[in-house]
């Protein structure tokens, strides 16, 4: 042993974790560098894998004519309507299931039935009833996020602490005050889990109602690409939906953030 | 306000098997600005028959009443609750407005009165801060404002102190027992630390283990303000060991002899 003795060391040191964000953005610029390396290398048939840059050539062509915005708000639309009408249902009925146990004995039954059924197999029904326009597909989104919100509303209502609950009593509450000023804002969290959810849906959603039956919206771009063999179309629509999917989320969380200050 | 708890008891049904009683039949009675510690061991009833004064959970048997002093659409009671329960998505200011809101106080004087009670008890400055951002002796600062800022007739502590470190206990002691010396409250205080009750209280009563009964009602006679020296002054002593002999089931009748 040597004349210092020994030194401790930190054991838990390699528990510590460092956030860096440079890490990701590198990942990102190495797979979009290797797509164009591949596309241009000539090893793959363009007509499969387009280099980057010419998808996004195709894309800045179809951005200047305008067509890409027609397309963009068209879907933007349809799952604000859907996420809107379909959020505010499932927030209603998931309070007042939280909150009832006879509303909840009578209709949770019904709710865990239909959840499970993947909505997109209930479009055709909605278009048989609402026809083919806008109507079928806000409906389809607005079923498909008035699920997890509304059990999610219902679970956060449930589990809200008791003890909140008792100390707004004492305080002078009645019922009321203790829905609106505890049970809501004690289930936002909860809530919000439920939208979150709700959006990844909305977006599934739009875009697979776009293909079946659409004549506008990223999804029929898509579609309507594929269809005539444009792979670089087809590519760009796929990038404009992962650009709407981080735009959406990121939304959400300034939102959240609004919302539920006290989270940290 | 002068509080009676008259023949009150309560046991719990189970679907399977007997009832637990989990609390006998206790008489007592709580003074107008009296300061009543409830001391025994843990499982013996004491923040069940502190829900029950609460209004919060229906005895089995008898009745708490209130008499005297008109409060004007005040609450009877207010609840220093052990786990605090302060709202988390509301500040400090707003935990203590919370109840003034629900008394109706216009929303200027609210203002005011939040301030003054958080200045009282020490808060001054934080009142924008979330309870997630305090110390566990600053919540329970925030936690006593809030239920003081209604000005309940009786205030109610189920062991307010008991998740505070040695150091933050004794000084949120001094600290209470300055603010019970400023505003003159009834206080029904539940603790089953000895020391404690008799630092704080005016009249101690000793429950026995469960289901709890009333073992004995002490006065504990020491000067006001209580200050820091009193706990080496024979005395306060006395008191302790006579608690503690009380709480392990030595002296004292059955039928209380202090008051």
């Amino acid at each position: 042993m040597s004349r210092e003795g020994t030194v401790v060391r930190d054991k838990a040191g390699f528990l510590e974790r460092r956030k860096d964000r440079r890490l990701g953005v590198l990942t990102v610029l190495v797979v979009l560098g290797l797509w164009e390396a591949v596309g241009r290398s000539g090893w793959v048939s363009p007509f499969f894998l387009p280099p980057l840059t010419q998808v996004l050539l195709s894309g800045w062509e179809i951005t200047r004519s305008g067509e890409v915005f027609s397309h963009l708000a068209a879907s933007l639309w349809r799952i604000g309507s859907g996420f809107a009408v379909g959020a505010g249902l499932g927030v209603l009925l998931g309070v007042a299931l939280g909150f009832s146990q006879k509303a909840d004995d009578a209709i949770h039954p019904l709710v865990a039935a239909t959840y499970p059924v993947p909505k997109i197999a209930v479009l055709p029904l909605l278009i048989l009833w609402l026809g083919i326009g806008e109507a079928s597909k806000v409906a389809v989104i607005g079923l498909g996020v008035f699920f997890p919100v509304a059990i999610n509303a219902r679970a956060g209502v449930r589990n809200v602490d008791p003890l909140l609950v008792k100390a707004a009593l004492s305080l002078g509450s009645g019922r009321w005050g203790v829905v609106r000023k505890v049970i809501l804002p004690a289930s936002l969290p909860m809530i919000f889990a439920g939208l979150k959810l709700g959006v990844g849906i909305a977006l599934l959603l739009v875009v697979t109602a776009e293909m079946i039956a659409a004549e506008s919206g990223v999804g029929f771009l898509i579609l309507s690409a594929a269809d005539l063999m444009q792979t670089t179309r087809l590519l760009f629509g796929i990038m404009l939906l992962s650009g709407l999917g981080l735009f959406l989320s990121w939304l959400l969380g300034r939102v959240e953030r609004k919302l539920i200050p006290w989270r940290g | 306000m002068r509080t009676v708890v008259e023949g009150v008891s309560k046991a719990y049904d189970h679907p399977k098997g007997p009832q637990t009683q989990a609390l006998g039949r206790v008489d007592f009675a709580i003074e107008e600005g009296e300061f009543v510690a409830l001391v025994g061991p843990s499982g013996c009833g004491k923040s069940t028959l502190l829900n029950i004064v609460a209004g919060l959970l229906a005895p089995s048997t008898g009745r708490v009443r209130f008499h005297g002093a008109s409060l004007n659409g005040r609450p009877r009671t207010a609840v220093v609750f052990q786990d605090l329960a302060l709202f988390p998505w509301r500040s400090v200011e707003g935990n203590v407005r919370y109840g003034l809101e629900e008394l109706g106080v216009a929303r200027r004087d609210r203002r005011r009165r939040a301030r003054e009670w958080l200045a009282l008890v020490g808060l001054e400055g934080f009142e924008a801060h979330y309870p997630h951002q305090l110390s566990g002796g600053m919540k329970q600062r925030a936690a006593i404002a809030r239920a003081l800022a209604v000005d309940p007739g009786l205030l109610l502590m189920d062991e307010p102190f008991s998740a505070l470190d040695a150091q933050t206990r004794m000084d949120m002691q001094l600290e209470l027992s300055r603010i019970y010396e400023a505003t003159a409250k009834s206080v029904l205080y539940i603790t089953h630390y000895i020391p404690e009750a008799v630092f704080l209280a005016d009249r101690v009563i000793v429950l026995t283990g469960r289901p709890g009964v009333i073992r004995e009602k002490v006065r504990v006679d020491l000067p006001r303000p209580r200050e820091e020296r009193i706990k080496v002054e024979p005395r306060y002593v006395e008191y302790l060991e006579r608690i503690w002999g009380l709480v392990r089931g030595v002296g004292g009748a059955a039928e209380g002899t202090g008051s």
